[in-house]
C-alpha cells in the first residue's frame, strides 16, 4: 500500500478530505477504498449547490464487483464535482487522491478533531489487515 | 487474516504468489482477481487467460447399468451421445422439477461416463446421485486426484497445446466443440465457461503447478474468479445458486434447451412436474437485460413491468466488453420488451435484448 499523502485529513470510512485555500473541502476515496472496490465502472455523483449533511450519503461509486455509499464527510453544499468521472470512472484506480477527486464542498463548519489524521487512518488501515 | 481456512487447490500458493486476492467460494480459497478482474476479462476475449477450476467435482461413473442410470437421473438425454468424447450439458433435476445442480457429462462408452458438477454443491450432488443410483449396476468415483485449467480466449488452444503431453497436441487441436479426448493421463476439452474458444484441461494434481506456469511463460493471462463471472455472463451462460436452484424449474431459467422431452417413454427425475410447468401459461419468462440508464445492474434486484407483474435479475453486473450493464431476469409471462430495474431505490429503464450478449469477441446486441 502506497503512503497516505502528509496534507489529507481522512474518515474511518475511507473517504479523503482537502482543505482548499478558498475554504472549500475536495473529497475523494483512499487508495485502499479504490483497491478494495476494485475497477470502478460507474459514479454517481451529486448536483452542484444541493446540500449535504455530515455522514449523509453524497455520491456512489460502483465497481465491477460492488456499490459503495460516499459519504459526506462535513456537512455542506456541493460547489464542485468531477465531471471526468463520468466518461472515465477508473480516474479514482488510477489516482485517487488526484484525478479521482469526486465531490468539492463548501462546509458549513469544519471540525478537523472529528477527523482522523493520516498516523491515525494508517493505524486504521492496520488493524484491518491483522 | 482469516482464521477459518478453506479447502485449497494444488495451485493455491502459486495464486498467493501472484497476488491474487482469495476469497471463499463454496468452501475453496479461491482467487477472486490478479489485480484487476476487467483486465482478465479482456484477456480472455482478445488473447487467452487460464483459471484454476479445480475446485469443481469431477466424478466418473463406470457399470454395465451407467447408460441407463443417466437416462434416470439427468433431463437432458445421454442417449444422444455416440460418439467418444462427446460432451453433454444438463441439468440433474429433483423430485418437484427444480435444479438439484447443472453439469457437464463427458462420454467414453456406455459403460462410463465422466460428470464434472459443482463445487458448491458438491455434497448435496455426491448425496443425491448415490440415493438415486440404488438398484442400478454403477459405480461412482470421485477424482480429488484431478485439478482442472480452464484455458480459454481465441489464441487458448494454440497457446496451450503446446503444453500438452507429447503427441497428444494433434488430437487436441482437431478437437470439435463439445469434444474431449485423453491426452496421456490428462484429459483435454473443447469446452469452457466463457463464450470463447478454449480448452478444459484434466490433469494429476501433481503436475499442475508446472503446468499453469508453463502456460504462463507461453503468455496466457492468469484470471480469477471475477473475471469468469463476467465472461459468463456476457455469454449468458448461467450460474448455479443465482440463475436456478433447487426450487426453480429450468424452463424458467433459461434452460428448456437443455430437457430432452423426446423420448417420451424416457422417465427422468422431475420430468412429471416439469410436464406441469411446461403446460402452464403464466410461466415466467427468462430475459437478457440492457440497463439503458446509468448504473449498474447487479444479481436479485426488482424488476418492474408496468401493468404486468414483477421479476428479478438472477444474475447482474457490468459487462467490460459491452462497456454497458446487463442482466439475466426472472420476468412475469408477457409480451414486452422493456423493463424497470429497481437500483438503490430508483426505477431505471432496461431493454430486453437477445442473449448471448457477447460470443467469441463480438458483442451481439444493439446498444
Amino acid at each position: 500500500m502506497s503512503e497516505l499523502p502528509g496534507d489529507l485529513k481522512y474518515t474511518e470510512e475511507h473517504e479523503w478530505l482537502r482543505r482548499e485555500e478558498d475554504g472549500s473541502v475536495t473529497v475523494g476515496i483512499t487508495d485502499h477504498a479504490q483497491a478494495a472496490l476494485g475497477d470502478l465502472v460507474y459514479v454517481e455523483l451529486p448536483e452542484v449547490g444541493q446540500d449535504v449533511e455530515a455522514g449523509g450519503e453524497m455520491a456512489v461509486v460502483e465497481s465491477v464487483k460492488a456499490a459503495s455509499d460516499v459519504y459526506a464527510p462535513v456537512g455542506g453544499s456541493v460547489v464542485a464535482v468531477n465531471d471526468e468521472l463520468g466518461d472515465d470512472p477508473e480516474k479514482i484506480n488510477a489516482d485517487p487522491y488526484g484525478d479521482g477527486w469526486i465531490v468539492r464542498l463548501s462546509p458549513e463548519a469544519f471540525d478537523e478533531a472529528a477527523l482522523l489524521t493520516p498516523d491515525a487512518y494508517q493505524e486504521l488501515l492496520d488493524k484491518l489487515d491483522d | 487474516m482469516n482464521p477459518q481456512t478453506g479447502l485449497r487447490t494444488a495451485l493455491f500458493e502459486r495464486h498467493r504468489a501472484a497476488g491474487a486476492r482469495i476469497v471463499d467460494f463454496g468452501g475453496w480459497d479461491m482467487p477472486l482477481h490478479y489485480g484487476s478482474q476487467k483486465e482478465e476479462h479482456h484477456a480472455v476475449r482478445r488473447h487467452a487467460g487460464v483459471f484454476d477450476v479445480s475446485h469443481m467435482t469431477v466424478i466418473d461413473l463406470v457399470g454395465t447399468d451407467a447408460e441407463r442410470f443417466l437416462r434416470h437421473l439427468l433431463a437432458n438425454d445421454v442417449a444422444k451421445l455416440t460418439e467418444p468424447g462427446k460432451a453433454l450439458y444438463s441439468c440433474m433435476l429433483n423430485f418437484d422439477g427444480g435444479v438439484v445442480d447443472d453439469l457437464i457429462v463427458y462420454f467414453f462408452t456406455p459403460e462410463r461416463y465422466r460428470l464434472v458438477v459443482n463445487a458448491a454443491t458438491r455434497e448435496k450432488d455426491l448425496e443425491w446421485i448415490g440415493a438415486r443410483s440404488d438398484g442400478f449396476e454403477v459405480e461412482l468415483s470421485e477424482r480429488p486426484d484431478l485439478a482442472m485449467l480452464a484455458v480459454q480466449g481465441p489464441d487458448a488452444r494454440e497457446l496451450a497445446a503446446g503444453i500438452l503431453p507429447a503427441g497428444s497436441r494433434e488430437t487436441a487441436l482437431n478437437l470439435a466443440p463439445f469434444f474431449g479426448a485423453d491426452a496421456g493421463d490428462w484429459f483435454v476439452a473443447r469446452t469452457g465457461y466463457t463464450g470463447e474458444d478454449g480448452f478444459e484441461i484434466l490433469l494429476p494434481s501433481a503436475e499442475a503447478g508446472g503446468a499453469w506456469q508453463a502456460l504462463l511463460d507461453a503468455g496466457v493471462a492468469p484470471c480469477g474468479l471475477a473475471a469468469r463471472d463476467t465472461l459468463r455472463l456476457e455469454a449468458a451462460m448461467n450460474l448455479y445458486g443465482n440463475d436456478m436452484d433447487d426450487a426453480t424449474s429450468p424452463l424458467e431459467a433459461g434452460l428448456g434447451w437443455t430437457i430432452a422431452w423426446k423420448p417420451e417413454e424416457r422417465e427422468f427425475v422431475g420430468r412429471d412436474a416439469l410436464e406441469a410447468v411446461r403446460a402452464r401459461p403464466d410461466r415466467r419468462r427468462f430475459v437478457g437485460l440492457l440497463l439503458e440508464d446509468k448504473g449498474v445492474l447487479r444479481s436479485h434486484q426488482r424488476v418492474v413491468v408496468d401493468g404486468v407483474g414483477e421479476g428479478e435479475t438472477t444474475s447482474g453486473g457490468f459487462a467490460p466488453t459491452i462497456g454497458r450493464s446487463i442482466a439475466l431476469a426472472r420476468a412475469p409471462a408477457g409480451d414486452y420488451d422493456r423493463v424497470a430495474v429497481e437500483i438503490r431505490g430508483k426505477l431505471l429503464n432496461a431493454r430486453i435484448v437477445p442473449t448471448p450478449f457477447v460470443r467469441h469477441g463480438t458483442v451481439r446486441i444493439d446498444v
